[in-house]
């Protein structure tokens, strides 16, 4: 059951941080900053904790059941072992650990991102047949649109004025198009934190 | 900034957080009936959340990437409110559902989620500590923890709910390799892309945030879905004001 204390805490600390940012009082936006200093630190040990989860209750649990996935599992177990051992000892800002850490995730994850792009490229061939209506149609073509424009390919409209300002116009759709959309985020976001802040969302027990 | 700017953004915020308590009380439920813009996603999720509770399967819930204390939360806590109301129509499923998230913040929430509901609709005896799990920390490693616990899981539906970069495109490819449901949404513009390009059911802008009231989660979600129309109709004056008057030259 959700604690009444736990909800009076979150309220207040979010009408404090809050208020801090509105109005610029000197003991509020020190109350403001030593917050968000807390969260942060916080937000540290939340991720401590879940990788902590993630290792034995995840791993460890799947390195008991049978099956090919358990030779992943002791993997990860003896990565995870060996960096927060090397991380401990040099500590997290050491430039040989940094180095290492840094030579296994970018080459891990350029791989991804190239495996990205094919399956971008692919499934866009096969988004009319996904998403047969107006809405994806005109996306289709927009995509197609823009890609010509970016491309450089129309490099010559710079010599013939209604082309070139037409182009110029051209530019300015997908600025506007996200402007409305960000609108939208921005609203939603506002709702989303109000409820939290009158206490009518609770995402937490307490 | 100019000095007004923080007396206008903290008098919208009142206005807001007055207007959702008012429109939240019993009585001005009782009087406006809520009519819903046709979301044919959101009708599908409902559907699949029929299917998974009569069929035995599980849903997925994924909450991005994003971190709690990065400005772009609210969309990964409307996701955690998605999953509590998820939790709640799949309470008679023999499987709760389950949520992937890439911060230890939203890991340990979404757990608390999960476990709550199992205590309201007391069914502890399904709980399982993976059921909420840290897929990774960083957007791609997500991705790759993501598609590996919906190939174990065996889900039948996807909702995608919260910050999610071009990483988006590598989860809905395995989603739809999978044949389950697919209902995404981002609070990034890149990820609302990739999502509407490869999914046929994406959120697109505020839509995100206001699948918990579709859901029929609770009054505050319908009442807050009120205001922010009513706002948004608010700023749209706003915007053809300012454009008439600049046309004009008045401004």
């Amino acid at each position: 059951m959700k604690s009444l204390f736990a909800v009076v805490v979150a309220i207040l600390s979010g009408l404090i941080v809050l208020a801090g940012y509105f109005f610029s009082a000197p003991a509020l936006l020190a109350a403001r900053t030593t917050m968000l200093d807390w969260a942060v630190t916080l937000a540290g040990m939340a991720g401590l904790v879940s990788i902590t989860h993630l290792i034995f209750g995840v791993h460890i649990k799947r390195l008991r059941e049978s099956g090919s996935k358990r030779f992943f599992s002791l993997i990860v177990i003896l990565v995870f072992i060996s960096t927060l051992g090397a991380g401990l000892y040099f500590g997290p800002a050491h430039p040989q650990y940094q180095k290492v850490v840094t030579a296994v995730q970018v080459p891990i994850e350029t791989s991804l991102m190239a495996v990205l792009a094919v399956t971008m490229a692919y499934s866009s061939l096969r988004m009319l047949k996904r998403q047969r209506n107006w809405m994806g149609v005109i996306f289709f073509l927009s995509v197609i649109l823009f890609l010509v424009i970016n491309s450089g390919a129309l490099a010559f409209s710079a010599d013939i004025p209604v082309l070139q300002e037409l182009l110029s116009g051209f530019h300015q759709i997908p600025a506007a198009g996200a402007r409305g959309i960000l609108l939208g985020v921005a609203l939603g976001s506002l709702a989303t934190g109000i409820r939290i802040l009158i206490g009518s969302d609770r995402p937490y027990s307490g | 900034m100019s000095q007004y700017e923080p007396l206008i953004g903290a008098v919208v915020v009142i206005l807001f957080a007055v207007s959702v308590l008012l429109l939240s009380g019993k009585q001005a439920g009782k009087k406006a009936s809520l009519i819903f813009r046709t979301l044919p996603g959101v009708n599908k999720l409902k559907r699949a959340v029929g299917l998974a509770v009569e069929d035995g399967t599980r849903l997925h819930v994924s909450l991005g990437s994003g971190s709690l204390i990065d400005p772009a939360c609210p969309s990964g806590l409307t996701g955690l409110a998605t999953l509590d109301r998820i939790g709640q129509l799949t309470s008679t499923s023999d499987l709760p559902p389950m949520s992937t998230s890439g911060s230890g913040g939203f890991q340990i929430l979404s757990q608390d989620v999960i476990g709550q509901n199992a205590v309201v609709t007391n069914t502890r005896d399904r709980m399982d500590a993976t059921l909420a799990q840290l897929a990774g920390v960083t957007s791609f490693s997500y991705a790759a923890g993501t598609i590996e616990a919906l190939r174990e899981s065996g889900t039948s539906a996807n909702v995608f709910l919260g910050s999610f970069g071009a990483e988006a495109g590598l989860l809905c490819e395995s989603a739809e390799r999978l044949n389950s449901f697919t209902l995404a949404g981002s609070n990034s513009v890149i990820g609302q892309s990739v999502f509407l390009a490869l999914t046929k059911d994406a959120l697109i802008s505020e839509e995100l945030y206001v699948l918990p009231a579709y859901l029929g989660a609770k009054v505050a979600h319908q009442a807050s879905l009120r205001v922010q129309d009513i706002f948004r109709l608010v700023i749209i004056l706003i915007l053809i004001a300012g454009a008439v008057f600049k046309v004009m030259n008045w401004i």
